[in-house]
């Protein structure tokens, strides 16, 4: 059984590119699509990787993500945002934040697919100790 | 505010026309009331034809002053200095 | 002459002068008023003066008493000669501030006091009401004379069918002419031109009756003095307190008459022509008093003894066998009679709906802001009153019996609306005057004038009691009502009219004196009494409210003065903010404009209450002390010049801090740009990206195949259509673009609108409000190109009207050479802070990309509007997302 990767993304076409792309290594993907309660999906679906889309309807990748490492037990979610404006100004937000990994869209399968591997090794090597 | 001490003469002019629009009322109230004076002191009967005569004239001359002040005074140019309620004060 | 054909004749006099004030005021609302406005038409309405009173009565009165009728004109005769006192300021404030009545004059000088308005309302209806009570009567005695003349069988007509016949005709007059729109400056050019040809119609019928007395009966002048001098007329009692009292009165009269006032300045649209009416007036009522006495003097020769005097204007000519003539004269009377009703009812509902029933209304709904159409709301009002003022005058006919001679009738309303006197010449020469002297000065001396003169007219027995008249109230008998404080050798009317005025003057002075006006009061003083000094002439001061909601101000105007009238004066007045579109910032110079035109239509006190309510503020602010702490008026009139200065500096900085606020915004607009140029692109790139990356991986089952090819397709084509849609935006910015100017129907153009947005969100049901005969209008324009706007705006209103039952409305509207198209929907709208940015590139209100487009729409629309020669702008204070596209109906290729 593989980690369990939850993907915020409003594009419906790019949701499926990524979750076929990881569903194929062997991870289960699930994905959601808007972000005015995406913090509560985040709460009650407990995923061991976050990807978090920048612009998203009703609230930025940037506030929930905040909001949710105030949150008790949430703190250490790796998380690896997308965006797809793509200046420097948006990778210091995102690191500011707090995400572990930040991507500028379009990205190759392989780089997307290596960066969740990464979140999800550090993961293992955290669960050994 | 300083006013002028002397005025040019068509600003003179204008300014008189307007003393005699307002004095013409009181003529007119005058004239209007004389006829109270006349005939005896002690009755109040008065001729019906000779009064009527007087008041008519006097009626028609107010008439006519008050249309050559009417066409003179609305030939002046309008604004500056049209109002003069400070002369009173 | 036989009944029926009178009654025929003055029916037909009626719809003529239907006709008269209908083409009139056809005229007037294309604008081609032209000699309608000249000074002879104003000064013939000014005759509403003489009314059945004057064309009859007058000889009744010189029968009675010689030559003491003339008094009733010499008095209008010294103030219209001496317009440069007080008609001149009376008209010339009645424009500046917009007054509606003489009631809305008096409130408005005393701090748009509304007491004071009702006040003037209660008794100008008491006092007109025996006026009108008059007409009525003398129409009915009119038509009575004929009837008992009839020798063809026709029953002698009942008089009191006669005059409830009348009484409705007139009101229905009133009402469809005097209350047909509401006016911004409360006038009605068509009431007045009938009024002015009733005038001819009596100047020529009391004329003719003269001519004929002098000439066709008598041998001339010479002959008709002669006659006077062996008349029981020849002699004349001249008793002086009377002679100068009726002089007094009379004169009081015509400048505080409502009727009066409503044709000498709310009527008034040139104050030259007062000028002219100054001389032409007393022409006219001299003339119309030259034949009295000859008229009064052979009639009393030749009409049987016992003859009513009061009708020898018709009996003379009937009982001569002079048929055409007597129906010439009782047209005539008819006119007056009907003119002054007419113009009386029209004044007096004015006032009764602008002081009482309005602020009533108003006192009701605390509410911030006014819902309803007020608009209607006033004309019904004024129509009910119109009705409620004839029934009264009907009811007093009906009451009094209807037999008192005619003159003294007139003579007790004279005295009444006289009161007003003091509290208005104080109103406009004296600035100490204040709102408490003159509330007490009107109270008294109108109890004075109903103690003395008003109820005892009434008839013994009939509101007071003899005993009473006899020995005073309650046995005081220097009470006694007509012989106030032991005066006992005084004519009853003067005795009335000597102590009204007097107390009335003199506890308006003392009030005055006594008491300290609030600053409302001190700056409105100052603005009348300085009346020619300065043009804006004070007002009371609105401060700057910020936000206090020019859309509140603009969605109440639109209520009173009517969509198009309200947008006009809104977007005029941003302009001359220097702003651009249809809300204006609330300064203070704004909104008191907003007030004077409101005023104009509602009266000064109900404006202010109305706008009080949304500025919220009736308190009196620091600029409005600071406005009377600086009395000087020398230091204001200096500062005038430096303050227009200042005004064209405040207004070329704030077009430059609006400039350069555009200018910031832009340029945060053109980062914001490239990034979402950079989203738009980026995003439909990762799909195609990602997938094509899956497919050439190979080993995938077929479906998917297809699934995933489909979804590179789709993203190839939105990347097309944004590089399409920016392509699109910057040919049209450069003006480059090729139109193909072709003439096509507004109609189909809509109907091809509707069919390509219904694509857009198809499962939502909208409900479309066409007006499907304005569209028939052709076109000559680029209609793809306009099409196009107008599917944009379909479509945005099925992307974001946010109602659950969702409606759009399109109408269409032709002025000048201009076709007007809105889309209004039923949705939020837009907020007022983001209405200035929508039509910029990219300006999406919400972050939501969900709507699918890239925010390049409204943008597009405005380059194309403005290629097309139009506009397109969006429209504040209607009840959802509104806009309105603007464009000419023939619009000419430009010169390549």
């Amino acid at each position: 059984m593989g980690l369990h990767v939850l993907l915020i993304e409003d594009e419906p076409n790019i949701a499926e590119a990524i979750r076929f792309i990881l569903s194929r290594d062997g991870f289960s993907v699930s994905t959601y699509g808007d972000g005015q309660d995406a913090v509560a999906q985040v709460v009650s679906l407990r995923p061991d990787i976050l990807i978090l889309d920048v612009m998203l309807p009703g609230q930025s990748g940037y506030d929930i993500l905040g909001q949710l490492r105030q949150r008790a037990g949430f703190a250490d979610l790796p998380v690896l945002m997308l965006t797809a404006k793509g200046q420097g100004r948006d990778r210091e937000t995102a690191a500011r934040v707090g995400a572990d990994m930040f991507m500028t869209k379009p990205f190759s399968n392989a780089e997307i697919l290596a960066a969740v591997r990464s979140l999800g090794r550090g993961l293992t090597l955290r669960g050994a100790e | 505010m300083k006013r002028p001490l002397f005025l040019a003469p068509q600003t003179y002019r204008q300014r008189r026309l307007r003393d005699a629009a307002r004095i013409l009322p009181v003529l007119a109230a005058f004239l209007l009331i004389l006829p109270m004076l006349w005939g005896d002191e002690a009755s109040d009967i008065r001729q019906t034809g000779s009064d009527g005569i007087y008041l008519f004239v006097v009626w028609f001359l107010l008439i006519v002053s008050a249309a050559l002040l009417a066409r003179r005074l609305s030939s002046e140019p309008d604004g500056v200095d049209a109002a003069s309620p400070k002369d009173k004060k | 002459m036989p009944f029926n054909l009178l009654v025929v004749a003055a029916l037909a006099y009626v719809i003529s002068l239907f006709c008269v004030a209908f083409v009139v005021e056809r005229r007037a609302e294309i604008g081609a008023a032209g000699w309608l406005r000249s000074p002879l038409v104003y000064t013939l309405s000014l005759s509403v003066y003489c009314t059945a009173w004057t064309f009859y009565g007058a000889v009744g009165y010189a029968a009675r008493s010689g030559l003491e009728f003339l008094t009733i004109y010499l008095g209008p005769t010294i103030v219209f000669v001496g317009w440069w006192w007080v008609l001149r300021k009376l008209v010339r404030i009645g424009r500046q501030h917009r007054v509606t009545s003489i009631a809305d004059l008096i409130s408005s000088r005393y701090g748009k006091s509304n007491l004071l308005g009702v006040i003037v309302t209660v008794m100008c209806v008491m006092a007109a009401t025996p006026y009108i009570a008059l007409q009525l009567q003398s129409v009915t005695l009119s038509f009575g004379v004929f009837a008992s003349a009839t020798t063809d069988g026709w029953a002698k007509p009942n008089g009191d069918v006669t005059s409830i016949w009348v009484t409705a005709g007139l009101a229905v007059f009133t009402i469809l002419f005097g209350t047909r729109n509401l006016d911004a400056n409360e006038q009605h050019t068509g009431v007045v031109t009938a009024i002015a040809v009733e005038a001819v119609v009596k100047l020529v019928a009391l004329v003719a009756v003269g001519c004929f007395v002098v000439w066709g009966i008598a041998d001339g002048p010479r002959d008709i003095l002669a006659r006077i001098d062996a008349s029981e007329m020849a002699n004349w009692h001249m008793k002086p307190s009377r002679w100068t009292g009726l002089i007094f009165l009379s004169a009081a009269a015509v400048i505080c008459l409502p009727r009066m006032f409503q044709v000498l300045v709310v009527e008034n649209s040139d104050e030259r022509h007062l000028a002219t009416a100054s001389w032409a007036f007393p022409l006219y009522v001299m003339i119309m008093s030259l034949f009295v006495v000859p008229i009064a003097v052979v009639g009393l020769e030749l009409m049987p003894e016992g003859a009513n005097p009061d009708l020898f204007v018709l009996t003379l000519p009937l009982a001569q066998g002079q048929g055409g003539l007597a129906m010439l004269a009782f047209l005539g009377g008819f006119s007056s009679a009907t003119s002054m009703v007419i113009v009386a009812s029209i004044a007096l509902a004015t006032m009764v709906s602008n002081h009482i029933v309005m602020p009533f209304w108003l006192s009701l709904r605390p509410a911030k802001a006014v819902p309803g159409d007020v608009r209607r709301l006033i004309l019904l009002s004024r129509r009910l009153s119109i009705g409620a003022i004839l029934a009264l005058g009907y009811a007093y006919y009906k009451v009094s019996g209807g037999s008192e001679a005619l003159a003294s009738i007139g003579l007790i309303s004279f005295v009444g609306v006289a009161q007003i006197l003091p509290a208005m010449l104080g109103g406009l020469f004296w600035r100490g005057a204040t709102r408490v002297g003159a509330v007490l000065g009107l109270c008294f001396g109108f109890a004075i004038w109903g103690y003395t003169l008003f109820l005892p007219s009434f008839g013994a027995e009939a509101a007071l009691s003899a005993q009473v008249m006899t020995e005073g109230p309650f046995g005081i008998t220097w009470l006694r009502p007509q012989a106030l404080f032991g005066v006992t050798g005084m004519d009853p009317l003067i005795h009335a009219l000597f102590w009204s005025i007097t107390l009335n003057t003199l506890i308006f002075c003392a009030g005055s004196l006594v008491s300290f006006p609030s600053p409302v009061e001190r700056v409105q003083g100052a603005a009348f009494v300085n009346a020619f000094d300065a043009e804006p002439g004070g007002g009371q001061g609105w401060t700057a409210q910020g936000e206090a909601g020019a859309e509140d101000l603009l969605v109440m105007a639109q209520r009173i003065l009517g969509d198009d009238e309200a947008l006009g004066f809104f977007e005029a007045q941003a302009v001359m903010q220097g702003k651009v579109g249809y809300l204006p910032d609330p300064t203070a110079g704004f909104i008191e404009q907003l007030e004077r035109r409101l005023a104009g239509a509602v009266g000064a006190a109900t404006a202010h209450a109305m706008i009080s309510q949304i500025v919220g503020r009736t308190a009196v602010s620091v600029e409005d002390l600071m406005a009377v702490a600086n009395e000087a008026a020398q230091i204001m009139e200096y500062s005038a010049k430096l303050e227009e200065q200042q005004d064209a500096l405040t207004r070329s900085a704030r077009q430059l801090r609006d400039a350069n606020d555009k200018l910031t915004q832009l340029s945060v607009q053109k980062d914001a740009f490239l990034s979402q140029i950079s989203h738009e692109l980026r995003t439909p790139m990762t799909s195609i990206r990602a997938f094509s990356e899956i497919l050439t991986e190979g080993d995938l089952p077929p479906e998917l195949v297809t699934k995933y090819g489909l979804v590179i397709h789709q993203e190839t084509k939105r990347l097309t259509r944004l590089l399409d849609d920016l392509l699109d935006l910057s040919v049209l910015e450069s003006g480059t673009v090729q139109l193909n100017l072709d003439l096509s129907s507004l109609r189909s153009m809509i109907d091809a609108a509707l069919q390509s947005a219904s694509h857009t969100r198809p499962e939502r049901s909208f409900v479309i409000h066409r007006d499907l005969p304005g569209e028939e209008v052709f076109l000559r324009t680029d209609s793809d190109r306009l099409t196009q706007v107008f599917i944009n705006l379909i479509s945005n209103a099925r992307k974001y009207c946010d109602s659950d039952a969702p409606e759009l409305r399109i109408s269409v509207r032709r002025k000048g050479g201009r076709v007007t198209v809105d889309f209004i929907d039923n949705g939020s709208g837009i907020p007022k802070d983001k209405q200035s940015l929508i039509f910029e590139k990219f300006a999406r209100l919400t972050d939501q990309t969900k709507a699918g487009g890239a925010g390049l729409g409204l943008a597009i629309c405005r380059e194309v509007m403005a290629n097309l020669g139009g506009t397109i702008s969006y429209l504040p204070g209607q009840w959802g997302g509104a806009f309105r596209v603007t464009l000419p109906l023939r619009l000419e290729k430009p010169k390549a």
